[in-house]
């Protein structure tokens, strides 16, 4: 056993508290919004740090004023369209191509690796990649937040290096007896491959959720909007009156301020990434393990 | 007799060397799995590639990339029409400045903080700490920067505690200087949590027995970490680092363009947000040109670092 210096015990006290501050800095953040959410508009108006709500000050007005607004709620809609659809769909995508190149018997392999490779590190930029979405017809039609995010390459390498670590054994004895690439795809590689899919899923989902760019280019009719860009116009543009506009001559409108709504509406979205989390967080960790195998 | 031999030998060895029909027959079900992708791919990855084109053109959106007439001066019209554009100067050293700011403080950090990290021996302190920094990476700008326009306005909680210390309020959305410290620290900090997990990936890798020779050569801790958790993590470290090169006119969209306003634009004002600003106005010849300048120089970068790296390590580490 090695025994720790004077040093190395003052050092040890040290990292403990900057590790303890640098964790308290990633929580704070939300602790404020999530604070200011519920204020009346007399807490969130004094200067403090808000760490917690103020007792008797606490109200759920701003919520209630954001959820009263329809649009915040078909928003919502394309946001889960989008997660549950292009996830799954993006999954199958990029699993099937990384597993037809991590078969040995492939035919042009170098062809298509090297096809995905290039997308890589050379890209068409913001115009032509809009002025091609627009060729396509995909202007204010929601299969544009499908269909880009099909395949990505860096999650195709992922994907195929944990499909070559299988045992070929497994594929050859599938073969035997009688089983087609299909076959032995979702009855024998799948089930084996689960933590390198929901990892894939994970990142794919995470990636859909945040997504506010596409809604705002390629919406150009304000309809169909994802959540994070019906966020993004009220904290941006700062522009809370298209919702405290709705709730005006109303009681309630007296108890709120525009940082109380803002958050409110930020925390909308932060809540349910909060929830999950705790739960999904080890298949991330484990993802980036997987990708640093093989670069 | 012997004649007969080789037929049957050669009989035997003919049905290996399958015909094209055949090898495309028995590829069948993968070139189905590849296709798919194949085509999103090409759609959506080389199509604009292909649009890039319009860089050289006198671009007619009726007429499309393929109908388009060839610019002026052998197709560089649009391009001198960029380089002598006021605003390109300014947008070009606004995002090498952030972008290598963001690298000179971003790559490093993490890794300091994976180092810290491994030196924790308490089990669930560790995980704790490892969780609540990854937390930023899953928030989009969008929910990032609306929380800190709240703490970092003259009002916020930032301001106030500075106050406490009888310093006066930072205007950090007004002042140029100030601003560019911001975005600096909020990518930094962002990219925290998740930039550690391949490195801490890789110290779990380190042989303890290394640590345990070294003690007993009387080597202290920051010997140890010098002669044999650096080096045995340098692989992942110069990946990083080309990687992040790759991105070096990338000084973040997604940041600035929720963050930045009217009065710190001359600093803020970087390639992408500037490109979407001629994208608004369809200026699309001048906009994929710079488009264009931006991929080049982004290739450039990392087959230069690349190659210098491969060069200094004799062939040792490098991504290509």
């Amino acid at each position: 056993m090695i025994q720790r210096t004077k040093g190395e015990k003052v050092f040890n006290v040290f990292n403990y508290i900057i590790l303890s501050l640098l964790a308290l800095t990633t929580l704070y953040p939300f602790l404020y919004t999530f604070t200011i959410s519920i204020s009346t508009k007399l807490a969130a108006d004094t200067v403090g740090l808000h760490i917690l709500p103020e007792w008797g000050q606490i109200t759920l007005d701003p919520y209630k004023l954001v959820f009263r607004n329809p649009e915040i709620w078909t928003a919502y809609g394309w946001t889960l369209f989008r997660t549950i659809v292009g996830t799954t769909l993006s999954v199958f995508v990029t699993c099937f191509y990384g597993y037809a190149l991590s078969r040995p018997n492939l035919m042009w392999k170098k062809f298509f690796s090297t096809y995905l490779m290039i997308t890589m590190i050379f890209h068409g930029g913001q115009i032509p990649t809009f002025l091609n979405i627009k060729a396509l017809g995909l202007l204010n039609n929601v299969w544009v937040y499908i269909l880009p995010l099909l395949i990505s390459a860096y999650n195709t390498i992922v994907a195929k290096s944990f499909f070559v670590g299988i045992p070929e054994s497994l594929n050859e004895s599938a073969k035997i007896d009688g089983a087609g690439e299909f076959r032995t795809f979702f009855q024998i590689i799948m089930p084996l491959s689960k933590p390198v899919i929901m990892t894939l899923a994970l990142w794919a989902a995470v990636n859909h959720w945040n997504s506010w760019f596409d809604s705002m280019l390629y919406m150009t009719s304000g309809k169909k909007i994802v959540v994070q860009q019906y966020i993004q116009r009220i904290v941006n543009e700062n522009n809370t009156a298209a919702i405290t506009d709705f709730g005006a001559g109303e009681n309630a409108a007296q108890n709120l301020t525009s940082e109380t709504v803002k958050s409110a509406s930020i925390m909308v979205t932060v809540i349910p990434i909060l929830c999950f989390y705790p739960f999904v967080q080890r298949f991330f960790i484990k993802g980036v393990t997987l990708g640093a195998v093989k670069g | 007799m012997k004649k007969s031999d080789t037929v049957v030998v050669s009989d035997a060895y003919l049905p290996k060397k399958k015909t094209f029909g055949k090898k495309l027959r028995a590829n069948l079900p993968l070139l189905i799995m590849i296709l798919p992708g194949f085509i999103a791919l090409l759609l959506f990855n080389y199509k604009p590639i292909y649009g890039l084109l319009i860089a050289f053109q006198d671009y007619r959106p009726r007429a499309g990339v393929f109908g388009s007439e060839w610019a002026d001066n052998f197709g560089m019209a649009n391009f001198m029409e960029l380089f002598s554009n006021y605003k390109f100067g300014p947008v070009l050293r606004n995002t090498f400045t952030i972008s290598f700011l963001r690298i000179i403080f971003g790559w490093p950090a993490p890794i300091i903080l994976a180092l810290l990290l491994n030196e924790i021996r308490c089990g669930w302190f560790k995980k704790l700490a490892q969780t609540l920094t990854y937390i930023p990476h899953f928030f989009s700008w969008v929910i990032m920067a609306g929380i800190f326009k709240m703490l970092f306005s003259t009002v916020g909680p930032f301001n106030m505690i500075m106050g406490m210390f009888g310093l006066e309020p930072i205007p950090f959305f007004s002042d140029n200087t100030a601003f560019l410290v911001l975005i600096i620290a909020t990518a930094v900090w962002q990219g925290l949590g998740s930039g550690a997990i391949v490195y801490i990936a890789a110290l779990a890798g380190v042989d303890e027995s290394l640590y345990e020779a070294a003690y007993i050569d009387g080597a202290g801790k920051m010997k140890q970490v010098f002669h044999i958790t650096i080096p045995s993590i340098m692989g992942t470290i110069t990946t990083v680092f080309i990687m992040s090169l790759s991105s070096v006119l990338n000084a973040g969209f997604d940041q600035l363009f929720n963050m930045y306003n009217y009065s710190v634009y001359e600093v803020a004002d970087i390639i992408d947000t500037y490109s979407y600003t001629l994208l608004m106005r369809s200026e699309w010849e001048l906009g994929t040109a710079l488009g264009f300048f931006k991929s080049v120089v982004g290739l450039v970068f990392v087959l230069t670092s690349n190659w210098i790296i491969k060069k200094i390590s004799k062939d040792e580490y490098g991504i290509l």
